[in-house]
């Protein structure tokens, strides 16, 4: 009997490698199949040495197919493990390869989705924001790195554990334990979305619904100013002791807003916009949209 | 700008390309490409700043299935040329940034545009690589996925160049025009744009368990003490605790009457 080909680590890491550029020919027709083909190319070099084999594999993995970029590891990590019992004579045919990327691709992207795209980015992306607004070069550099670092981690560790458990990681997965991710990723998510709206979701409204004169005693006494640093010293402590600079007080429709809530209208809004999303508006003219609301605010001097 | 200068913008501009469809090192992410481009011109700090506020729009911007998000790669790249050409054209840089992220928005329209092209493009390629799988040659669809991903590239590259050859005091000019009224509007609306994105996120995500995780992370952001890493430490606990709950409570349920020791005492009476 002929000794079993295997696929070493050097192949399957080069595997990995070349699955980063997974949606490079993102088509139309049949979406990621080029970038798949193009990435299990040094396993099909390996496995079939004589020509009509590498010309049915390469047609076989030129069909259809489409999933999270990331999440399409362990599918890769599956075919790897077929094709490689294929090569070494088992009953697997293209049917069957088939079935398996098709089967693990669509409740996989599921995962993918919520996990990379509105978990994991919106949370590195607003953290790294956060120091970047300041103009503090910390903010991309610890995007950029840790994305990176848990991107291909994930994508490396997931190939291996599909290559690993073969065809079983299909039941695995469908086990609760994709279901708990998915659920998690969605909890964590969401209420890191509810803390953004609050924070960053900014609409301010300025019309002045009351003006009340404060009284004598809050309001700084300007008078003692007599251009010296003590008497500017004076006032200064005055207003540090809450005393307004003003004679009047007023009170903006924002100001009452806020005695109910900080950020009332910004999740107003976004539940609105939710609910546009959902009538199949495009974000797009949503985007445009609240631009034009925001000269019309501005014009009109409400906002 | 002189012509090195240029050739890096290019090169950053052809990476955040590539990234538009990978999606993978995140190149084509405001946070990073504005930060490039601010470095390689010599605008640094502002290219940060410019940077962190774009990303602040574009946190929910992903394609997912059909759905067309705008286009982060575009956006982030040309909006980041017009702030240069602004700043070296002496213009205040406050007023730059909160322009250059005004324009940004239509851009991102235009490279979806520019995206869905590229896409269809794309099938006479693989039909090419169709051919090669045909004939066995391994060369031909590597050469031809390299092809699609250049693609991709040039279609941030070429209109980034473009931009690059527009004297900055025609950018100056241009932005100085612009009426107060239409950038303090569009500085309005651009606060307020940040919440399509995290509408797309919530609709992908929002089910009747985790509308209560909104409503706590609304409320629990209210506290300004709270870092976002501290906000991000609570969510990651509550989901936990949930999940955990959740099962224990399933199992407890099936081990029927002896879970509730009080309940029987009562029961005993």
């Amino acid at each position: 009997m002929a000794e079993k080909i295997v696929l070493s680590k050097k192949d399957r890491m080069a595997v990995c490698w070349r699955h980063q550029f997974l949606q490079g020919s993102w088509n139309y027709e049949r979406m990621q199949n080029g970038g798949w083909c193009y990435s299990i190319i040094p396993a099909i070099k390996k496995l079939y040495p004589n020509k009509e084999d590498q010309i049915a594999a390469l047609k076989r993995h030129m069909e259809f197919y489409n999933t999270h970029p990331y999440v399409s590891s362990p599918v890769m990590g599956v075919t790897l493990a077929m094709e490689e019992e294929r090569a070494n004579g088992a009953p697997i045919d293209d049917v069957a390869i088939q079935g398996v990327k098709v089967g693990m691709m669509g409740p996989l992207a599921g995962v993918g989705d919520p996990a990379f795209w509105f978990t994991m980015r919106p949370i590195l992306g607003a953290l790294g924001a956060s120091f970047a607004m300041s103009g503090n070069i910390l903010g991309p550099i610890l995007f950029f790195v840790l994305w990176n670092v848990i991107r291909y981690g994930f994508m490396w560790y997931t190939q291996e554990f599909g290559y690993k458990v073969g065809t079983s990681i299909t039941q695995d997965l469908s086990g609760g334990l994709l279901g708990k991710i998915t659920q998690g990723a969605s909890i964590l998510g969401m209420f890191v979305i509810g803390a953004l709206v609050q924070r960053w979701v900014s609409i301010t409204l300025t019309p002045v619904v009351s003006t009340v004169a404060n009284d004598e005693v809050n309001i700084i006494d300007f008078s003692t100013f007599d251009g010296s640093g003590e008497s500017l010293r004076d006032i200064l402590v005055q207003y540090d002791g809450g005393k307004s600079l003003y004679d009047t007080r007023s009170t903006t429709l924002q100001d009452n807003l806020n005695s109910l809530t900080p950020g009332l209208l910004a999740v107003c809004l976004t539940l609105f916009i939710c609910w546009l999303l959902k009538k199949n508006v495009s974000p797009i003219v949503i985007i445009i949209g609240l631009f034009i609301v925001g000269i019309i605010g501005v014009l009109c001097n409400f906002m | 700008m002189n012509i090195i200068t240029v050739l890096l913008i290019v090169i950053v501009a052809f990476l955040a390309g590539m990234e538009g469809i990978l999606d993978e090192f995140q190149f084509h992410q405001p946070l990073v490409a504005c930060t490039l481009i601010g470095l390689v011109s010599g605008h640094l700090t502002e290219g940060i700043m410019l940077a962190g506020n774009l990303q602040l729009m574009a946190l929910g911007w992903a394609n997912v299935g059909a759905a067309v998000a705008p286009d982060a790669a575009l956006a982030s790249v040309a909006s980041a040329i017009i702030m240069v050409l602004g700043l070296d054209g002496a213009t205040a840089s406050e007023s730059v940034i909160s322009t250059s992220i005004a324009v940004a928005v239509p851009l991102s329209v235009a490279g979806l545009f520019l995206t869905m092209i590229c896409r269809t493009l794309a099938i006479p390629i693989v039909h090419i690589m169709d051919g090669g799988a045909e004939k066995g040659s391994f060369k031909t669809i590597e050469i031809w996925q390299y092809i699609a991903i250049a693609m991709q590239g040039a279609r941030i590259a070429i209109p980034a160049a473009i931009l690059c050859f527009v004297p900055s005091d025609v950018v100056t000019a241009a932005l100085q025009a612009m009426p107060a009224w239409l950038s303090d509007g569009m500085t309005v609306g651009g606060g307020m744009v940040a919440a399509v994105g995290y509408a797309m996120v919530i609709n992908m995500m929002a089910t009747k368990e985790t509308w209560p995780f909104f409503a706590l992370g609304f409320t629990v952001a209210c506290i300004q003490e709270l870092t976002l890493i501290g906000l991000g430490v609570i969510g990651v606990a509550l989901a936990l605790i949930y999940l955990t709950l959740k099962e224990s409570g399933g199992s407890a349920g099936s081990a029927s009457n002896t879970g509730d020791p009080l309940g029987d005492i009562l029961n005993d009476y």
